[in-house]
């Protein structure tokens, strides 16, 4: 089968652009990389139907060869899921907005704490290592790390707090019936 | 009895159609949405029946001539999995709906929730029961879709957060699998997976490694198997319990399932069953230690689900009779008791105000019936004698035995190592949130719901996580019948000729 080298390097380039773009922080830039990739995809569809030839209607080939129209039929359907893709990515990113003024992808809460619980784990422990002599006991300054990292848990505490609050306020929606006041 | 096939499609899809419409009568769109799930039940037990005694039962949609179309199978494997998916979709659906008139009046409710479970449920039965890659790569997205719709109900800002992850990993795992696809066509001229498995054999050895493991990568991604599994714990747990529920039961089984799938009936004699005895291994202990680690129980619940699809891979990699129906047992055990553990949860948010370990105590005096609710499925998980966990986990390590080799004396440790540390998650769970008394004040400062012994639990919840208890327990009165069942499906797939024999028409490659 030979197949165009025009065809692979676009998808090649679109493909990597896209990939290139998802890794950024902002859904919108995400969103033109899903597009790009997307669409570098669906190139390789044409690439696997092999050697273009005649539309592939009936009555139309008159004798000719046909395109293979199974790969044709198999980008559409993928053209389609990535338009209600990016419909949905698009509700994402502007209802991010709304909320946070801003439409960047966050990292996890419980996942930030563990990381800085780790890293006062590791200040402690360099201090040890460091200093084989016994800390002196009229040395009673607080160590301002620490004091900001416990802030910083005290705000992870509050921001969890916040999150299982809207959380009850949705769980119940779930049921998915009657109307608000009727 | 061919026409049943389409059936558990094409019945929610309609279902899902009639429960929008009827979005502003929440009466009849409740009674739409629970009796389309209990048909797809029955048609489910009617498919396990008829497969088990006749032999796959094959569609061929559309009446085009025959290797032409787009083929439904039913296999033994298809119709379990279909069954005990469709028995947990209905049982969270009714959950869900077991929420007090009250509660219902007074909160904002959305007509939108009943129509993309049902979808969700269609998405689900179509990726069991399809014939070709492509249709599998649609009954992924319809799942997927639904599961975006389901993940960021109501917009919350946590909700956000948790579903653009989770969106972002669907949506490289789908393009992935879209790549694999056009390739996989492209060298063989068909996507259908019985011509697939007679044509992939004849290509050269390197470009039916590349093939495998682009597939391997895709369903790996859907399954939360180890290096890929991150994604997981961080967006399952922001859902509501119900969603959780059924994501935790179904969605990563079905990646199970399709890895199950293409690597007995595509790639036969496959080179990587080291690779993936690796990654059952690093999954099962990864996950777990992540779990212990966790005092959300939610999240603790995510991880544990990480750790045991390690042991369905474990099953997997075996290669062996033995490793399949160790596996396809261990999948229909897990999908039941992993959503039960998931509603039970739920319960124990509404009781006790909470899900962090921290801020709950005393639940087993406030409320012995969540106390017996959540310690039945959590055993049985753990995998402690009489439950069918034990059971299933025997089996896999019989087949690990058999193997014989290293790597999979050391997968027999890691599973025995990684059933204990599930016991020690459990118990910390049960120490922390039942057993000890209600704690005087919580690190978050806020006052105990826990101490209102008013709090009564919705009955319609407590009976339907009840039952799904019953039915975990259920499974090791009919373990017999139904690991005589997984052994005939995993022989049918290793010699995949019944398959490929009910499926093409004789003479067609």
């Amino acid at each position: 089968m030979s197949s165009s080298l025009t065809l692979l390097v676009v998808s090649g380039v679109l493909i990597s652009a896209g990939v290139y773009l998802m890794m950024e922080r902002s859904l919108t830039r995400i969103l033109v990389g899903v597009l790009m990739a997307g669409n570098g995809v669906n190139l390789l569809f044409l690439v696997a139907s092999g050697v273009p030839a005649g539309a592939p209607f009936i009555d139309t080939d008159r004798g000719r060869d046909i395109s293979d129209p199974l790969p044709q039929a198999m980008v559409l359907t993928a053209i389609v899921i990535t338009l209600g893709l990016t419909a949905f990515l698009l509700t994402m990113a502007y209802r991010s907005f709304q909320l946070h003024g801003h439409d960047e992808v966050a990292d996890d809460v419980e996942d930030r704490q563990i990381v800085r619980l780790a890293e006062a784990d590791l200040a402690s422990a360099s201090y040890d290592e460091d200093d084989k002599s016994m800390p002196s006991e009229d040395d009673s300054d607080p160590d301002p790390a620490e004091e900001g990292s416990a802030e910083q848990l005290a705000a992870d505490q509050a921001e969890r707090q916040q999150r299982d609050a809207a959380e009850d306020a949705t769980d119940r929606i779930i049921s998915g019936e009657g109307r608000p006041g009727s | 009895m061919n026409n049943l096939l389409p059936l558990p499609v094409l019945l929610p899809l309609l279902g899902a159609g009639l429960a929008l419409v009827l979005g502003r009568h929440p009466r009849a769109q409740r009674v739409t949405s629970s009796t389309v799930l209990l048909a797809v039940v029955l048609v489910a037990a009617t498919l396990v029946f008829l497969t088990d005694r006749y032999g796959p039962l094959v569609l061929w949609v559309g009446a085009w001539p025959e290797p032409l179309g787009v083929a439904l199978v039913a296999d033994r494997l298809s119709s379990l999995m279909l069954l005990v998916s469709s028995i947990v979709t209905f049982t969270v659906l009714v959950f869900s709906m077991g929420q007090g008139v009250e509660e219902r009046k007074r909160e904002t409710p959305i007509s939108i929730y009943h129509p993309t479970f049902l979808v969700l449920s269609a998405g689900v039965s179509n990726a069991f029961l399809a014939g070709d890659l492509f249709n599998l790569f649609v009954g992924f997205e319809m799942l997927l879709f639904a599961s975006y719709v389901l993940l960021t109900l109501g917009g919350t800002g946590e909700r956000i957060r948790a579903g653009t992850t989770y969106v972002l990993v669907s949506v490289l795992s789908s393009l992935l699998f879209l790549i694999a696809i056009a390739c996989i066509y492209a060298a063989c001229g068909t996507v259908n997976l019985a011509q697939l498995s007679l044509r992939l054999p004849e290509l050269d050895p390197d470009v039916q490694l590349i093939l495998q493991l682009v597939l391997l990568t895709v369903f790996s991604i859907k399954a939360a198997v180890f290096p890929l599994s991150a994604w997981l714990p961080d967006s399952y747990p922001t859902a509501p319990a119900p969603v959780t529920a059924v994501f935790a039961g179904l969605l990563t089984k079905v990646g199970v399932y399709a890895i199950i799938r293409t690597q007995t009936l595509l790639f036969g004699d496959s080179p990587l069953s080291g690779l993936l005895m690796w990654a059952a291994l690093a999954t099962m202990i990864i996950g777990i230690l992540g779990a212990i680690a966790q005092s959300e129980i939610k999240r603790m619940l995510s991880f544990t689900l990480v750790s045991h699809i390690g042991y369905m891979i474990f099953g997997v990699s075996l290669a062996s009779e033995a490793g399949f129906a160790g596996a396809i047992f261990y999948t229909a055990h897990h999908i039941t008791i992993q959503t039960t553990l998931f509603l039970v949860t739920g319960l124990i948010e509404r009781r006790g105000g909470s899900t962090s370990l921290n801020d709950l105590g005393g639940l087993a005096a406030l409320s012995p019936v969540l106390g017996v609710l959540f310690f039945v499925p959590a055993m049985n998980l753990a995998g402690i004698p009489p439950f069918s966990g034990f059971i299933g986990k025997v089996g896999l390590l019989e087949a690990g035995v058999q193997n014989g080799g290293a790597l999979a004396y050391a997968l027999v440790i890691g599973g025995v190592i990684t059933s204990l540390l599930t016991l020690y998650a459990m118990a910390k769970v049960w120490n922390r949130a039942f057993w000890r008394a209600v704690p005087e004040s919580t690190p978050a400062g806020n006052p105990l719901v826990v101490r209102r012994r008013s709090i009564l639990l919705p009955r319609g919840m407590v009976v339907t996580s009840a039952f799904l208890v019953l039915v975990g327990v259920g499974i090791t009165f009919v373990a017999g019948p139904l690991y005589g069942y997984a052994d005939r499906a995993a022989t049918d797939m290793l010699s995949g000729l019944p398959y490929v024999q009910a499926v093409l028409p004789a003479g067609v490659r």
